[in-house]
């Protein structure tokens, strides 16, 4: 296979681990140069990243569905045809990841099966409804904002193919989070009842919102190596505060509120944010979100539904193989 | 129009538009209405695709052809000249009032059933895109010169599905059989032309899609045959598109489409 042909020449590295060749590795992480597929790496970097990017890859996927639901209704067909095309770019995204993991060593088909059993996680996002045209603005707005704040150190990841994946995906986002405040200018400068949706929209993904940033410094499992490995840049809570502070202006612009009174600016400038409830975020992290069983229900179902497509598709390429086959022997 | 009509119409702003029909607006209209309702039902597929690559692909073919249908209608308000543009013409006509062939309209079903109907219209469009480009119609020929890029790309992408799915398994055969079977009947409609169309003929405006027919016929039989599929013998064929008179499930698609602006009447988005 593709995957492990990239690494034959050094497949030993899952093994007892070289000391000598883990310090030059991280003496390279050091000099701040990029590890290839084919370098030699240490177990735990490749199993990190393989989580990382396909957990990410999963939340590209699983995001096409809470947009998706409003592609059929998109209130003109300016707006449906850059919805669709957001979504699409989305699939793009998530094609792209698989890739990049795959490059660590496991299938596409693995990494899928291990969403679809529940296995793997996708972002907890995803697992919140879109209930009205304003949260597809809401989703391009902060969560595609969000996305970006976290994405963007992640252009510089040691690990290059995720690296240059980044960069790309990343120009698409800040382009899909323009397209998100157009849509809140819009609903913003209309009637009063879109700017009730609105408002509602803010106030119902806010706080799912800064809970993409993940578990508060002084609990987050992964920080510590990540950051020696130089794949992540910035702790979680350092890009929750950039990502408030970046966001309050725009939402005064708006004539929105951020749905926490409590939320007050300190000496440096920085909003200060009320306490998250991190027991909702664990609850959907578990699995008891609004939506997690609809979003691995839809996957499946699209999965299953769609076997005797793939199955009809191997089966024809086998036949016109044999027959070329037989034609040349003849 | 008078202006206390006008009046009744702007306070019952989810009510449907009035359109003048004159033959070269109704004829831009049937063409986007087919383009809309096609590209609409392939927008139903994204997430739900059997491959994120045919993802991808149907939301493609989905995003041609909404821009096809977004030309034809700006043209379509152009030439009527009465203030209509193409969300008007796309959200506040009713069923009656859409123009668009019956198989455009026909559900996804399978994905057979999806590549079937797209393979049948591409291998019309395909041709009919190519003959437009002639037209003495500047904006007929520049909309027909993009349209026909994009609907050879529709006709390749769909025919090679209907190949595999032909010649893949017993399954697939199955379901594409079934699929032309149940589709067949609508092929017809794309052929037919009325007294307004034929002048639009006469005058060089658009093409005689009789013209094309062999032609078309020659690109199915040939895929069907490499398929191992066959065309169903029957030639009875189902019309009523062209003039309003649609199968039952437009006006579900409809009502889908247009449930915010019908929601919200005169708002902006």
């Amino acid at each position: 296979m593709y995957t492990q042909a990239l690494n034959s020449s050094d497949g030993d590295d899952r093994g007892v681990e070289d000391v000598a060749r883990a310090s030059q590795f991280q003496a390279r992480i050091d000099a701040d140069e990029r590890i290839e597929p084919n370098d030699w790496m240490p177990a735990a970097y490749r199993k990190t990243l393989t989580r990382q990017i396909s957990q990410h890859a999963h939340s590209e996927i699983v995001g096409m569905l809470p947009e998706g639901n409003w592609i059929t209704r998109a209130p003109s067909l300016r707006r449906k045809a850059a919805l669709l095309a957001k979504v699409q770019d989305e699939c793009g995204h998530g094609l792209y990841l698989y890739a990049a993991a795959e490059t660590l060593g496991t299938s596409r088909e693995e990494l899928v099966d291990a969403m679809l059993s529940g296995k793997a996680k996708y972002s907890s996002i995803f697992n919140y409804p879109t209930l009205t045209w304003a949260d597809i603005g809401t989703i391009g707005w902060l969560v595609d904002g969000a996305a970006i704040m976290n994405q963007i150190p992640l252009c510089r990841c040691s690990y290059g193919p995720y690296a240059r994946a980044m960069i790309r995906v990343c120009k698409e986002e800040s382009f899909h989070q323009r397209q998100g405040f157009e849509i809140m200018v819009t609903l913003c400068r209309g009637t009063a009842e879109q700017k009730a949706m609105a408002q509602n929209a803010l106030d119902r993904w806010w706080w799912p919102v800064l809970m993409m940033f993940g578990p508060p410094d002084q609990v987050s499992q992964h920080s510590d190596t990540s950051t020696k490995w130089k794949i992540k840049r910035f702790s979680n809570d350092e890009l929750r505060q950039k990502f408030i502070d970046a966001t309050v202006p725009q939402a005064e612009f708006l004539g929105l509120t951020i749905p926490d009174p409590g939320m007050k600016q300190n000496e440096n400038g920085n909003w200060v944010h009320s306490p998250i409830d991190w027991d909702e975020f664990k609850q959907v992290l578990a699995g008891n979100g609004p939506c997690n069983r609809d979003r691995l229900a839809a996957r499946r179902k699209a999965h299953e539904e769609g076997a005797w497509v793939r199955e009809a598709a191997m089966a024809y390429a086998e036949k016109r193989k044999s027959r070329q086959l037989a034609q040349a022997a003849e | 129009m008078t202006s206390s009509k006008w009046m009744q119409v702007d306070q019952m702003a989810v009510a449907n538009i009035e359109v003048s029909e004159t033959p070269l607006v109704l004829y831009a209209l049937r063409r986007a209405d087919d383009a809309l309702i096609l590209g609409h039902r392939l927008s139903e597929w994204c997430g739900h695709a059997p491959a994120m690559e045919e993802d991808m692909a149907l939301a493609n073919m989905g995003l041609d052809l909404l821009g096809q249908a977004r030309e034809l209608y700006t043209y379509a308000a152009k030439v009527e000249g009465r203030g209509n543009d193409e969300d008007k013409f796309a959200y506040l006509r009713d069923v009656r009032q859409y123009r668009n062939l019956l198989l455009v309209e026909q559900p996804n079903g399978d994905f057979a059933r999806t590549m079937v109907r797209q393979f049948f219209y591409a291998a019309f469009a395909d041709l009919y895109w190519r003959a437009m480009m002639a037209s003495s119609d500047p904006t007929f020929a520049a909309i027909a010169a993009k349209s026909e890029k994009e609907s050879a790309y529709h006709l390749r992408h769909s025919s090679e599905w209907i190949v595999r799915l032909g010649d893949g398994t017993e399954e697939s055969h199955r379901r594409a059989q079934n699929a032309i079977d149940d589709l067949w009947a609508y092929t017809g409609e794309m052929f037919a032309v009325d007294d307004g169309e034929r002048g639009l003929i006469d005058a060089g405006i658009a093409i005689d899609p009789a013209t094309l027919k062999s032609r078309w016929l020659k690109t199915i039989t040939g895929i069907v045959d490499e398929a191992t599929l066959a065309l169903p013998k029957s030639d009875w064929m189902q019309q009523g598109g062209r003039v309003g008179s649609h199968s039952e499930h437009l006006g579900h698609l409809l009502s889908e489409l247009q449930s915010l602006q019908r929601t919200f009447p005169g708002a902006t988005w």
